[in-house]
């Protein structure tokens, strides 16, 4: 299976505050009653975009200044919670390429980086710096090079990071494992073997 | 030097080192729901894949499936189709389904337990951040999403970073009235909701070696609402009472080859560990939420912080939870009016559960205009309390007694809050809308604690409302 290699993405901002944003709120479990992934989309963050009655709040979501925005920017520990991949399959399906936040939950950067979609960490004033931008001006340009760790917004650069382990397997085009995993074949038969309760 | 249970269970498991660096790791015990798997079996069915261990995945019905009556087809057609959905996999790829009609259906992380199939020194994956609930027995257990169900599903493997390993040793004892749930939530409140990130949590000390297999199972549970993938207890002498003679146990001579294996798996004495944090039981309160994460808890002594007492970092969240929560800065917690009462979940969900909340609930009735369930986390917990009479004591005191499944934790099935009410809960997660309302609200207490705000229709210190309240199964 030859993926993509991802080393560089660009794309306008969107900045959606909050500490530990949890994947309920990204996607209500409600809302996964599906069997496949495609439509999740619609749902992210369904229960702050839209009030009791179906009508659009005034989350950042529903501003059409950002309706074509590829990049998140969030703030810390963003995707704890629930293992569900629907948390970052809807924000794929809305059309996101990548997110920069302060941190991520552990399952979620996980469950994203298996996407292509780069889960970059940069330090709160960064953070504070490109949602600053992306909030003067919904055009903002980001660029982010995955290769060498920088996210350059309005002619600055910002050295950033992501995860040695996330990294090699997006820019190497192996950040879906399965292919690398169905190679060590007999591998796993030798592991299984030495295992006494298998 | 010698190695901790987690290094031991992970060399052992270790297949190959992947081109990024990370370890492929063999994954023993793959269990799956019908939430997070159709998808990944659609993924298989695309990539021409086969379930290569049909005989290591266990499969049963849990978050979404009704518990007020079990008549199908069910109401919610999406429900409906998953549930089907999951029943077609695992007849095709031949795998064993705890189905409805078993007997033996209920949250896949009691179902585990219960069968036996969770054991010491083992890997186990779910599709449930959860899943570090089977830690409790010495395994490694981890959460993980639908593209790794797929992995384990296609190569009984999955690609994943090792991860430190942090000792919380809590030594002493507990005050009365003081129970696991308490003990688990105390933990998140000291290190954070992300504390433990890039750990997994190893669980020792005195209270841990006291504690029954149920309580070291609530604890394990939660890990992940501290931010540790896994959590788990070295394996002893109370974790091979509960496992023998359980279906998938090991059996005659297996059984003394195995308990050998186990015994060798525990952390040795002179093991490292990344980090270790010591925390004296005597400082334990019984401890509740008060905000919209399980970190923002406070002992019910305590009041509700204010956004100027709160650190800069926290002053944000803080307001907004306070916002949410529709609470008083600086108020007490106790005495907050509740509307639901919710007993049930993978943390508090057991018989064990049932049978301390009944000593206290015998005789009493729920308050007017509060509405109260009970759940059985699995059917099998179900029959036992049915066979003692729990189920009798529950139902005269005013609760609702239904059948096994995740319910109002995650209300994924009809089980749900309504506007805003204040549920008084013995699940896991406090976050905005997870009770099925976007404007209801959640405070996470043990299962007596529960009770004695069911009874009162308030946040109360159920060792002022029944006098005497004691350890439960620690006592024993």
């Amino acid at each position: 299976m030859a993926l993509e290699k991802i080393t560089k993405i660009s794309g306008k901002g969107v900045y959606v505050a909050g500490q530990d944003v949890d994947t309920d709120r990204i996607i209500p479990a409600r809302y996964m009653k599906v069997v496949t992934f495609d439509g999740l989309g619609e749902f992210l963050f369904k229960d702050v975009r839209f009030d009791q009655n179906g009508n659009k709040t005034d989350h950042i979501l529903n501003d059409p200044r950002y309706a074509d925005a590829s990049i998140m920017i969030v703030d810390s520990n963003f995707g704890c919670g629930s293992s569900r991949e629907h948390a970052p399959q809807a924000i794929r399906r809305a059309g996101f390429n990548a997110i920069i936040g302060e941190s991520f939950a552990e399952i979620f950067f996980g469950n994203s980086t298996t996407l292509g979609m780069p889960c970059i960490e940069a330090s709160k004033e960064q953070i504070k710096e490109i949602a600053a931008a992306v909030s003067a001006n919904p055009d903002t340009q980001i660029d982010i090079d995955v290769a060498n760790d920088t996210v350059t917004v309005n002619g600055k650069t910002h050295k950033v990071s992501l995860k040695k382990t996330a990294k090699d397997a997006l820019v190497n085009g192996m950040w879906d494992p399965i292919a690398e995993l169905l190679e060590h074949d007999a591998d796993i038969s030798k592991t299984a073997k030495a295992l006494p309760y298998i | 030097m010698g190695k901790n249970l987690f290094e031991k269970v992970w060399d052992e498991h270790s297949v190959a080192t992947l081109s990024n660096g990370q370890t492929q790791v063999f994954i023993g015990t793959h269990l799956i729901h019908e939430v997070t798997s159709p998808q990944a079996f659609g993924m298989l069915r695309d990539l021409n894949l086969k379930v290569r261990h049909p005989e290591r995945t266990f499969a049963t019905v849990d978050h979404i499936v009704p518990t007020h009556s079990r008549v199908e087809p069910f109401e919610d057609k999406l429900a409906d189709a998953m549930i089907k959905e999951l029943r077609n996999s695992t007849q095709e790829f031949g795998i064993k389904m705890f189905d409805l009609y078993s007997g033996e259906q209920g949250i896949v992380h009691m179902v585990g337990p219960e069968q036996g199939i969770t054991q010491p020194a083992t890997t186990i994956a779910c599709g449930d951040s959860h899943t570090a609930t089977h830690g409790a027995f010495g395994a490694i257990a981890f959460g993980i999403g639908t593209s790794q169900v797929r992995d384990v599903l296609a190569t009984q493997t999955m690609a994943l970073s090792k991860l430190k390993v942090r000792r919380i040793n809590v030594d002493g004892e507990l005050q009365p009235g003081v129970y696991a749930k308490d003990v688990i939530l105390h933990i998140i409140r000291v290190l954070g909701v992300n504390g433990g990130l890039g750990y997994a949590y190893e669980y020792g000390g005195s209270v841990f070696d006291r504690m029954n297999m149920e309580e070291r199972m609530t604890v394990c549970n939660m890990s992940i609402e501290g931010g540790a993938r896994c959590g788990y207890v070295n394996p002893d002498e109370t974790t091979y009472k509960y496992l023998k003679g359980r279906p998938y146990s090991p059996k005659a001579t297996d059984w003394d080859a195995a308990v050998a294996r186990w015994k060798a798996s525990a952390s040795d004495k002179d093991c490292h560990y990344d980090d270790v944090v010591n925390i004296k039981a005597e400082d334990i309160e019984p401890t509740v939420t008060w905000g919209i994460n399980p970190g923002q808890a406070i002992f019910v002594s305590e009041s509700v912080p204010t956004v100027e007492s709160s650190s800069e970092k926290e002053k944000e969240n803080v307001a907004l939870a306070l916002k949410h929560m529709k609470l008083e800065p600086g108020s007490a917690i106790k005495g907050t009016k509740i509307d639901v009462a919710f007993f049930g979940s993978c943390t508090n969900g057991r018989l064990s559960d049932f049978e301390e909340a009944a000593r206290y609930l015998k005789g009493k009735k729920v308050a007017a205009g509060v509405k109260a369930i009970a759940v059985p986390g699995s059917q099998l917990v179900g029959k036992a309390c049915e066979e003692k009479g729990i189920d009798k004591i529950f139902e005269a005191a005013g609760f609702e007694w239904r059948a096994a499944g995740c319910s109002m934790c995650l209300a994924m099935n009809p089980d749900k809050l309504v506007g805003d009410q204040l549920c008084a809960s013995t699940s896991n997660r406090n976050f905005i809308g997870r009770q099925g309302s976007p404007t209801g609200r959640t405070i996470l207490m043990s299962p007596v604690m529960v009770v004695a705000a069911a009874i009162t229709g308030q946040v109360s210190d159920a060792r002022e409302v029944f006098g005497n309240v004691g350890h439960g199964a620690i006592a024993a």
